[in-house]
């Protein structure tokens, strides 16, 4: 493991902050893209089966 | 052949849908070793020592913050005048990333800050522009989620984005005029390379890459995620009247 | 034109807010800071110029949704869509009456209520001056944010989330003025940005507010 010495505290809360932010917006950008995919095949299905 | 044929969203989303898996691909290729190399290869700078380190992730989110709000202005722009579908819920894909950056550079730089100047927070004019763009994003992202017609939300929110830039741009000349200069700007600056050498250039560039990437990704993503909506929207619309 | 500007201003005054509200609230703020901050004539002579302009801002942003609300739930919006004046126009006259209403009063208070917060004597000029010209900007940016939001229920905090931000630079420019004038300093150079930056928004927001009240309306 690396030497961070006096700055390590800094330096791994920040990293820690930026993954875990752009890690959680990738989180629902996939769970929301998912999401809306289905309700639109549902809706497509539904609206066809109606004719 | 002209690229006005990608504001279609038919087309949009056949394209799109076979681009992503190549630019998530890049991304994941370039933001990976770019903050590997960043966090484990890269020497103590002279006069940060190791918490040059930072340096990988503020500038690139800080960057993106900025860039970010500019093409939601351009695309509103392009809403406005050409009413192209893809363009508004683009901006409107963009701005939780926007956000997000906004977010990341602050909080990185108050981190950051602390060893540094001795204060997480100083009323210096680059930090008060980022809150204020904070701000801005915030006002946009609440004007979008509290109208329910899609196409006024759209016209609305490109009115917002278009005057809350003239504004953002006056607040920043405001900013440096009210408080000047204690911020040792040249050090963080990408644009001045004399300053970074080359052993902290070249990973900071492959992270800004990599955050580029990222941002594309996502917004691909998530504009497609936006155009179904309208779809689902427009079909819930025309199931209700059928029902009537 | 006139009478579209009287009758609002008839309006404004017998809802009983207009005038009595906003300077009200602009008193208890200008009362509260002193609380909130110690009693020492110090302290509070320094900061009196900044919290007049915080408080007169806070007082101009309480009527706001006022501006179309009304007008817009009881259709003379539409009327006034359709009338032979152009909407730019209604929407710069109605920013004018809450100008009249609301910033004109405050304007004319804030010197007494400097008094509260020891303000030194060249200080009620600036405050006067500065709140003058400054205040005609908050009502036509005001007016703006009202247009975005005037077809939404429950649209005043969203209101107020959209128009303080763009309200940053005027502040920012009207306190440094005042500030800069009271300490003694040469306040002409943010002063004249605040000029600026009030005919810019009056030449230039009517158009952006009645595009925004044209897409409400449709």
């Amino acid at each position: 493991m690396l030497e961070l010495g006096k700055y390590e505290g800094a330096i791994l809360s920040s990293w820690g902050v930026t993954i875990a932010l752009l890690a959680a917006l990738v989180f629902v950008t996939w769970r929301r893209s998912v999401a809306v995919k289905r309700a639109l095949e549902t809706a497509e299905k539904r609206a066809s089966d109606n004719g | 052949m002209s690229l006005w044929e990608f504001a279609n969203p038919v087309k949009f989303m056949a394209l799109s849908g076979k681009v992503l898996p190549w630019v998530i691909a890049l991304a994941v290729l370039t933001l990976v070793p770019g903050m590997v190399w960043g966090f484990f290869f890269t020497p103590e700078a002279v006069n940060f020592g190791n918490s040059v380190k930072i340096i990988y992730i503020h500038v690139p989110s800080a960057m993106m913050a900025i860039n970010i709000w500019a093409m939601m202005l351009v695309t509103s722009l392009i809403w406005i005048v050409r009413r192209h579908h893809v363009s508004v819920r683009a901006a409107k894909a963009a701005a939780l990333i926007g956000v997000t950056m906004t977010v990341i550079a602050l909080i990185t730089g108050a981190i950051w800050g602390e060893p540094m100047w001795g204060t997480y927070w100083a009323w210096d004019p680059r930090l008060t522009s980022f809150l204020i763009l904070f701000l801005f994003y915030l006002g946009y992202m609440a004007l979008w989620a509290a109208i329910e017609d899609p196409d006024t939300a759209a016209d609305l929110t490109s009115v917002l984005c278009i005057v809350g830039s003239v504004f953002a741009l006056l607040s920043r000349y405001a900013v440096n005029f009210w408080n000047q200069g204690l911020h040792q700007g040249a050090s963080l600056s990408v644009d001045k390379e004399e300053h970074v050498a080359d052993v902290y250039y070249l990973p900071l560039l492959l992270c800004i890459a990599g955050f580029v990437l990222l941002f594309v990704a996502l917004v691909l993503i998530r504009t497609r995620t936006e155009l179904r909506l309208v779809r689902l929207h427009r079909l819930e619309i025309r199931e209700r009247m059928k029902d009537a | 034109m006139i009478a579209l500007l009287i009758r609002d201003m008839r309006l404004a005054m017998r809802a009983g807010g207009g005038f009595g509200l906003g300077l009200a609230f602009f008193l208890i703020v200008s009362t509260l800071v002193p609380f909130g901050v110690g009693p020492e004539a110090a302290i509070l002579s320094r900061i009196a110029p900044g919290i007049l302009w915080v408080g007169a801002l806070l007082a101009c942003l309480l009527s706001l949704d006022r501006i179309f609300q009304l007008d817009f739930e009881d259709g003379s919006l539409d009327l006034l869509a359709t009338a032979p004046i152009p909407m730019e126009g209604t929407v710069a006259i109605k920013a004018l009456a809450h100008w009249l209403v609301t910033g004109l009063p405050l304007t004319l208070a804030a010197p007494a209520f400097g008094a509260l917060m020891n303000l030194q004597s060249p200080g009620h000029f600036w405050i006067f001056v500065t709140l003058l010209i400054g205040t005609p900007a908050l009502s036509m940016i005001g007016a703006f944010g009202a247009a975005l939001t005037v077809g939404l229920k429950r649209g005043g905090l969203l209101l107020s989330l959209l128009v303080l931000p763009l309200y940053i630079p005027t502040l920012i420019f009207g306190a440094e003025a005042a500030t800069r004038g009271t300490a003694g300093l040469s306040a002409l150079t943010p002063l004249l940005m605040m000029a600026g930056i009030t005919a810019g928004s009056i030449a230039l927001l009517p158009f952006a507010a009645a595009a925004a009240l044209r897409i409400n309306l449709r």
